[in-house]
């Protein structure tokens, strides 16, 4: 089976630290770090090529730098990497971006399978996936945590919704989107990173997908971002601090009668 | 062209309208009454009853456009969006807005593909700007350590998903009047290869995380998988459903449709206790609009307390089991 896994390089974002004076996160030492949920595609891909047969080669638009991200996706396992690299790319809101990575897809050829992450930490748009296949014309599933009953040419997904789970077929080709449960992702391996270290990665321009140049980048964005502010935190907490064992009983009087007066509890008399 | 009228997405299951779809109306008549223009709404399905579009009236819509077919009776994307796409290149609506729920994050951004339209996801904030008539749209961005504020100066409809609850549904008035516009959607546009097979609804979790009105989270602080005992019961005894940090959830501790964040669910219940959870910006995103937030941490600078209106430093091992039992006493 032919397998895309587009991916994003993002900041490491999980655990960012906000300074209190500025309202502004502290960027030393924030690192490029493959989008944490683009891993649960990879590994997905991974795990259906490994029970079919197949190529997997993972795709990421980005500047030059980006080709870190697409090596330990080859390192963990992908067959190989291809980097949309160009000025003309810069700027991509998500209807570009989609528009960018479906006609690098057409270029790539007979691609059963695209398998995208939930959505991306830093953008957090879940946009691109459901783009590409409408770029396409494909079947998209997203919030997918199970993927089963696969054949050549069709497969059923577990889509989690709202108070519980869908189940869909749908023949290929097909765009999921999965989400964490689908399996924990592998580590690199020590041979896959000497590979990925040889590997060479395709970088394609414009001109290599047929883009028109004008849906591409910031131009070819319909969005602009015209504001940034920090968010506002309008709340200003009571704090008790509880060491021994007269301090734990005074807190937890306070936090029953907080209950009762926010009328979160019924009070009994 | 003329692009006018502000539109939202009702969304319905089995021809029963969610709660979603009132919220939506909240947003989208501030937007109608701000740009002086009618306020519409869209409901895709089938055999659903008329009370349910009469609702749609009574809460704020002028109008109610209605595709009602047996391809549309789930939700599927091809169907969905071909469907919505007749009806914004038939009608032309300025804007349109749907819930950010699976099927507003599925269907949206397919949608604003095929009619080459700008979206924004997962808003907190919508409203018309002054001077030019255009949609601000402000979102959280980058793992929500900022507020970012977007607009399509030109493309139309200008769309975006609007995060659940995040509004309280619109209020009933029976007296108001509007009208139901039936509309045909050619047959050829409701076709996909993909089929629904079947629901399985998740009774494991009791109530939907997202649907919780009392919300009880465990992080890091519980230590480890077993500890969430006291968590369940301090839910039990409040009603309420049981959560969990992302650092939780990696561990293993709680299974992922429980891990509230970015990463996983954005709540706003009326009460939100956080237990051993530090507050990484991330978790803060997913839960700090929730009405009353109580932490408790034994770090004093935990982050979580920034956003809690009661703030207890301790150890959550100590404090747990007292309110339990004052809470049954």
């Amino acid at each position: 089976m032919r397998i895309v896994v587009p991916i994003k390089q993002v900041p490491e974002t999980s655990n960012v630290k906000m300074d209190p004076e500025t309202g502004t996160m502290i960027r030393t030492g924030v690192e490029a770090i493959v989008n944490p949920l683009d891993l649960y595609a990879i590994e997905a891909a991974l795990r259906l090529r490994e029970q079919v047969g197949g190529q997997v080669t993972t795709l990421s638009m980005g500047p030059a730098s980006a080709s870190k991200a697409l090596r330990e996706a080859v390192a963990m396992g992908c067959d190989d990497g291809i980097l949309l690299s160009d000025k003309k790319f810069a700027g991509s809101d998500t209807w570009a971006t989609a528009y960018a990575l479906a006609q690098a897809i057409k270029k790539i050829g007979a691609v059963e399978l695209i398998i995208c992450g939930e959505r991306a930490t830093d953008g957090d748009t879940g946009q691109v996936g459901p783009g590409i296949a409408a770029f396409l014309d494909l079947p998209v599933a997203t919030y997918v945590s199970r993927i089963y009953d696969v054949s050549a040419d069709s497969l059923r997904v577990k889509r989690l919704v709202e108070g519980g789970a869908e189940i869909l077929w749908t023949p290929l080709p097909a765009v999921l989107a999965v989400v964490k449960e689908i399996a924990y992702p592998r580590l690199p391996t020590l041979r896959g990173k000497q590979r990925a270290k040889r590997s060479e990665l395709a970088v394609w321009r414009p001109a290599d997908i047929e883009a028109k140049i004008e849906w591409l980048g910031l131009e070819g964005s319909p969005t602009r971002v015209v504001k940034i502010d920090k968010p506002q935190v309008a709340r200003r907490v009571e704090l008790i601090r509880a060491k021994d064992p007269a301090d734990v009983d005074r807190a937890a009087t306070r936090f029953v009668e907080f209950l009762r007066e926010r009328q979160l509890i019924v009070s009994r008399d | 062209m003329e692009w006018s009228d502000i539109w939202t997405l009702a969304e319905q299951k089995n021809g029963k309208l969610h709660a979603v779809s009132f919220e939506l109306l909240t947003r989208g008549r501030a937007l109608a009454d701000a740009r002086g223009c009618r306020l519409c709404s869209v409901v895709l399905g089938d055999n659903i009853p008329q009370a349910e579009f009469d609702e749609l009236i009574a809460r704020g819509a002028d109008r109610v456009y209605m595709v009602q077919h047996p391809a549309l009776v789930h939700f599927l994307v091809q169907p969905y969006a071909q469907a919505l796409q007749y009806l914004v290149e038939t009608y032309h609506p300025e804007v349109l807005i749907a819930s950010a729920t699976t099927t507003g994050r599925t269907v949206m951004p397919y949608l604003s593909i095929k009619v080459h339209a700008g979206l924004t996801a997962d808003c907190t904030g919508l409203e018309i700007d002054p001077e030019t008539g255009d949609l601000l749209q402000t979102r959280p961005a980058i793992g929500g350590n900022i507020m970012a504020t977007i607009k399509t100066p030109t493309a139309r409809p200008q769309m975006a998903t609007v995060r659940p609850k995040s509004s309280p549904p619109a209020p009933r008035d029976p007296t108001r009047s509007g009208e139901i516009v039936p509309v045909e959607v050619p047959e050829e546009l409701l076709a996909t290869q993909m089929r629904y097979d079947e629901f399985v609804p998740d009774e494991s979790q009791g109530i939907a995380i997202e649907d919780a009105e009392v919300i009880v989270a465990g992080g890091r602080g519980l230590k480890k998988a077993e500890n969430f005992v006291l968590i369940q019961e301090l839910a039990k005894v409040l009603g309420g459903s049981v959560g969990a940090s992302r650092a939780a959830v990696d561990r293993g501790w709680q299974p992922y449709p429980r891990q509230i964040g970015l990463s996983g669910k954005t709540v706003a219940p009326e009460l939100y206790i956080a237990c051993g959870i530090s507050g990484a910006i991330q978790h803060l995103a997913g839960m700090q609009t929730a009405k009353n937030i109580i932490a408790i941490n034994s770090d004093p600078d935990a982050q979580i307390f920034q956003v809690a209106d009661l703030g207890i430093v301790g150890d959550v091992f100590d404090i747990l089991p007292a309110v339990i039992e004052k809470l049954y006493a």
